[in-house]
């Protein structure tokens, strides 16, 4: 079977914020459908831009009209469901384990199997580990340098669920929003940040 | 009389601290040490088995119709595998189409050896068919060869801005695209050093270390396997093997590598 | 999958260095498949005789990588000088392998 080249001719597309995802935007779908293939837990849909993605594939915030970026960062905060006992400190000590873990949500992930933070993936946060990447800010010392307050923990929490509802076009995964962490796990990296005991603040 | 002087080294993962090499992180200790590991895997490379084997699989009569691949043609004309690689992907007549290295051994190991395409694509990153050693001798030939891919045909063209397209395409459930990991200076996943692969240096820096003998899987791995894997962890569905979508993108990173110096199969943690 | 040994043996002003690539399982006998433990499988001796004479005696354990790559430096070797390297492992298998002492390009 010859793998085809869909080309074709720049299409004018409707106004809206997906044309800052470019006039061959449909060819370049197209072409992606044609060449993937769902595998585990990895679905087709999961190549469906929402308007997030596709605003940002190739500006940073602050390349986009202000009132666009204003306008879908609202959104995404709307979407934050907050815990209903209304705590958001969990256990620091689980989400020292979770922030390690960069497991979850790849073809090679059981289904139903818990995810991990990725957290060290991109950043420092404990100084005790050293193998923290640098894609993202230091977290070290977050809670001592911003007070452990309740505006602060709803705060950190709303940020782990919904990065994009701060800096639209930040890097950080949506990891409440996905699905990929749960409202316990996200309440332990809360503590993990904020709680005074955790060694991030020590 | 000759007094016999015996230093014996077991080679790898021995760190130690050194000074620092050329980098795109500044000030930062661990980049020092991830620098003389570089320097001390690079001496000495178990792909030179991998090649070995593989320019032994490329004479050897195989598959049904029990021929080698001395006819193959790989943009140079039929048998040429000097300097091939440092000339892909590129526009072939006799398909219509773009094809990188993978894609193109694909065609030459069905046309004249028989062998089924799905078949040799099921088992492209296994031993089964041997493709990771014919990948690593015929990359092995355009060593110290300049990149040079072509970018004269509109087919060529077209496949270097599709694979800039896909580079960029946020998806999945992280929003993860090629650029949010490889579109920075200076920044790492957890102690991996990540090229930017918009620019020309971090391009031509990565696109000459690949394909290569990744030593904490004891494999050799080629650069379809590299896509694959990254596409994998940006939690995106699987891409075909050898796919348009992997040529174009393969297009794209192949290309900004232009002028850089082919070092051969490479060697990585 | 067991490939020829690779020997490159470069003479550079009086010191011959040696550089020998090998192929072998090297397993630790720490490792799982499933369930079942993956046998340690290792060299355990390794010789290197440079011009006839016995240069190295080296004994390796399971630290060593699969695959491994292995530097020596010799001192009195002549180009034209054949190297010849054999191992043994703990399963009691042999490979052998041999170059000759050469001057770089």
């Amino acid at each position: 079977m010859k793998s085809k080249f869909l080309v074709g001719s720049a299409l004018l597309l409707a106004a809206g914020t997906a044309a800052y995802a470019g006039d061959d935007h449909p060819v370049v779908v197209a072409q992606l459908k044609a060449d993937f293939h769902a595998k585990g837990i990895a679905g087709m849909d999961r190549l469906d831009q929402d308007q997030v993605q596709a605003t940002c594939s190739f500006k940073h915030s602050d390349e986009l009209p202000q009132t666009l970026v204003h306008t879908l960062q609202a959104q995404q905060l709307a979407s934050v469901r907050y815990p209903s006992d209304g705590k958001f400190l969990g256990d620091w000590r689980k989400g020292q384990a979770l922030a390690e873990s960069g497991k979850g949500d790849t073809w090679k992930d059981k289904p139903g199997a818990p995810n991990g933070g990725n957290c060290y993936n991109c950043h420092q946060i404990a100084p005790s580990e050293s193998s923290y990447g640098t894609l993202g800010p230091s977290l070290y010392a977050y809670g001592k340098r911003r007070g452990n307050t309740a505006e602060t923990q709803k705060y950190t929490y709303a940020k782990i669920f919904n990065a994009k509802a701060f800096n639209l076009c930040t890097a950080m995964p949506r990891f409440g929003y996905a699905g990929a962490l749960t409202e316990e796990q996200i309440k332990d990296l809360v503590a993990l940040l904020l709680d005074p005991e955790s060694p991030v603040n020590r | 009389m000759n007094r016999i002087l015996v230093v014996a080294a077991t080679a790898l993962l021995f760190l130690g601290l050194a000074g620092a090499a050329w980098s795109e992180t500044d000030g930062d200790d661990a980049q020092a040490q991830i620098e003389q590991y570089r320097q001390m895997l690079s001496d000495g490379n178990p792909a030179e088995l991998n090649e070995m084997n593989g320019e032994t699989l490329w004479k050897e009569a195989r598959g049904p119709k029990k021929a080698g691949l001395e006819k193959c043609d790989l943009g140079l004309g039929p048998g040429v595998v000097k300097g091939a690689y440092a000339k892909l992907p590129r526009y072939f007549s006799d398909t219509g189409t773009m094809q990188d290295l993978e894609s193109r051994l694909l065609t030459c190991m069905v046309n004249l050896q028989g062998f089924d395409r799905d078949e040799l694509a099921k088992h492209a990153f296994d031993g089964t068919f041997g493709t990771p050693d014919l990948v690593a001798y015929v990359v092995g030939q355009s060593r110290g060869q300049a990149m040079s891919v072509p970018m004269d045909k509109p087919q060529e063209k077209a496949a270097f801005e599709l694979g800039r397209q896909i580079f960029h395409y946020r998806a999945g459930p992280y929003d993860f695209a090629c650029a949010t990991c490889h579109g920075e200076n200076g920044r790492r996943i957890r102690m991996q050093d990540l090229p930017n692969l918009t620019t020309t240096i971090g391009a031509q820096r990565a696109y000459t270390t690949w394909p290569a003998y990744r030593v904490s899987q004891s494999k050799f791995r080629s650069f379809q396997w590299r896509l694959n894997d990254c596409f994998r962890q940006q939690r995106f569905p699987e891409p075909g093997y050898a796919s348009a979508s992997t040529v174009a993108l393969t297009t794209y990173l192949a290309a900004m590598a232009n002028g850089a110096t082919y070092q051969g199969p490479g060697i990585k943690r | 999958m067991p490939y020829p040994m690779r020997i490159r043996a470069q003479l550079h002003g009086d010191v011959t260095a040696i550089t020998a690539i090998i192929s072998h399982p090297m397993e630790t006998g720490l490792k799982k498949d499933g369930d079942k433990v993956v046998p340690a499988h290792f060299i355990r001796m390794l010789t290197v005789d440079v011009g006839g004479k016995r240069v190295i005696e080296s004994h390796l354990n399971m630290a060593v990588s699969t695959n491994p790559v292995l530097n020596f430096k010799v001192k009195g070797a002549k180009v034209g000088d054949k190297v010849e390297i054999n191992w043994e492992d703990n399963l009691g298998e042999k490979g052998f392998g041999e170059s000759v002492v050469s001057v770089p390009e």
